[in-house]
């Protein structure tokens, strides 16, 4: 490591949300798999980084109430290996078998994912889907905010210094929603995602009454596509309803040219992605008209 | 406000104390105290040449800092055999030729053992998984994946016997 900084490593949250409250907050540190890479890259140079390693009671996969509960120090092969998200959040699964390689899942963590802010966040888009609430903590106050309105910007989002997220929370699914990921790359391994397009679909009777399509990697931040959604709930899931939902998406998402793919290229993915997911929610597996 | 500590780790089974800057990779760590099995390779989490075992779980050393795995047991590809009595992994990747400038093969073996502590008869797909966060750029990686599963067999059938 090239840059000088110092470490503290509290081992309370009482204990770091103080030092927190400093009126120079130190920078988080959680996995280190995006921190220490920014900071040995220059992008970053933090006087001080507060270490998350010893708040043990912030990692775990629960059940509160009808919900299903992340601690921020959750990592990827946690979810990876859970039953609980296996069940209740498809798409969040999906997304860790993705993720990056073997040692950057055992120590990136569902709080980091997040709070990088990058749009190519693999577990946001599938969050997304699931209406995610990000528990926000600061000395003597703590705030849930909805996960699709926490981004603001590129790298830009809603928590404030001093605040540390400390739980991700994801109400239940209904019996019978299909929630599916799906990550287009490079290679299958150990890549950034290209497009990440994460969809729920929720059928009443022949209705469609709830969709969720969130979208990764083609915006400055990972995005719900609203109007897309709109055009789903409310009437059958049909060839129509699929093709105009994916004209939809496309329209909503402004990728950029990059060393991965074109913009162009990302936006056409887009609404080849969206109808392929919507159309295994349907049971069509190609959706639409296939191509 | 120094930013040095002293820390003590368990490194192959040996306690080892050292003073450490806040800023020390565990990577650099262990190369300064001699364990030149680990090694650096990207820097940035790519390449897994680095990977140690903390506790049993594989992480890249170059993204792990010394002051934050205090009181951790390390090993490395070291701690887990010899040359007298090598660990399955580093015999079947002798034996299957998965070794050529044998770079990558330490961060390779670390990642093969965090699998087969979890899962001890993995397909092909669970072997790639496992290992998608290592680079090898010389041989390929089909000697590799044999090699896994020759040792995961070896050790399914120590377990037997045991």
């Amino acid at each position: 490591m090239y840059a000088r900084f110092d470490l503290s490593s509290p081992r309370s949250l009482d204990e770091a949300l103080a030092a927190c409250g400093a009126a120079e907050p130190p920078m988080l540190l959680a996995g280190g798999t995006v921190a220490l890479v920014e900071i040995r890259a220059g992008k970053s140079d933090p006087r001080a980084l507060l270490s998350l390693d010893r708040l043990s009671d912030l990692r775990g996969i629960g059940r509160e109430g009808p919900a299903l509960v992340l601690g921020a120090r959750t990592t990827v092969t946690d979810l990876l290996e859970s039953p609980l998200v296996a069940g209740l959040a498809p798409a969040l699964a999906d997304a860790a078998g993705r993720f990056a390689g073997l040692m950057v899942r055992n120590a990136a963590t569902v709080g980091g994912n997040i709070a990088a802010g990058s749009p190519a966040a693999d577990l946001v888009p599938p969050l997304l889907t699931l209406d995610a609430q990000v528990e926000l903590a600061r000395q003597g106050a703590t705030r849930q905010v909805p996960l699709s309105e926490y981004f603001t910007g590129y790298k830009r989002t809603l928590r404030q210094p001093g605040e540390i997220i400390t739980r991700v929370i994801l109400p239940d699914p209904r019996p019978g929603d299909f929630n599916a990921f799906y990550k287009l790359a490079r290679r299958r391994g150990d890549a950034i995602t290209v497009v990440g397009v994460a969809v729920t679909v929720r059928h009443e009777g022949e209705v469609c009454s709830h969709a969720r399509i969130a979208l990764g990697s083609v915006g400055p931040m990972p995005l719900r596509a609203r109007r897309a959604e709109a055009l789903l709930e409310g009437r059958p899931l049909d060839a129509a309803a699929i093709e105009a939902a994916a004209a939809a998406a496309e329209a909503e998402s402004t990728p950029i040219d990059d060393v991965r793919a074109s913009g162009a290229y990302r936006r056409r993915m887009v609404r080849v992605l969206v109808r392929r997911l919507l159309g295994q929610a349907a049971g069509r597996p190609e959706g639409g008209d296939g191509r | 406000m120094s930013n040095e500590r002293k820390i003590t780790l368990t490194v192959n089974g040996s306690s080892r104390t050292m003073v450490v800057p806040a800023h020390r990779t565990l990577l650099e760590a262990l190369r300064d105290a001699g364990h030149y099995d680990v090694k650096r390779g990207c820097e940035k989490g790519d390449c897994g040449a680095c990977a140690v075992l903390v506790d049993g779980v594989a992480v890249d050393s170059c993204l792990t800092l010394a002051a934050t795995v205090e009181g951790h047991e390390i090993t490395t590809l070291a701690g887990l055999g010899d040359r007298e009595s090598p660990h399955p992994l580093q015999q079947t990747f002798m034996d299957t030729g998965a070794v050529q400038c044998g770079y990558c093969t330490p961060g390779i073996i670390i990642a093969a053992r965090d699998l087969l502590s979890r899962n001890p008869d993995p397909d092909e797909d669970a072997i790639r998984l496992a290992l998608s966060g290592n680079l090898c750029r010389c041989t390929g990686y089909g000697k590799i994946f044999e090699a896994v599963e020759q040792a995961a067999a070896l050790l399914r059938e120590e377990r037997a016997e045991a």
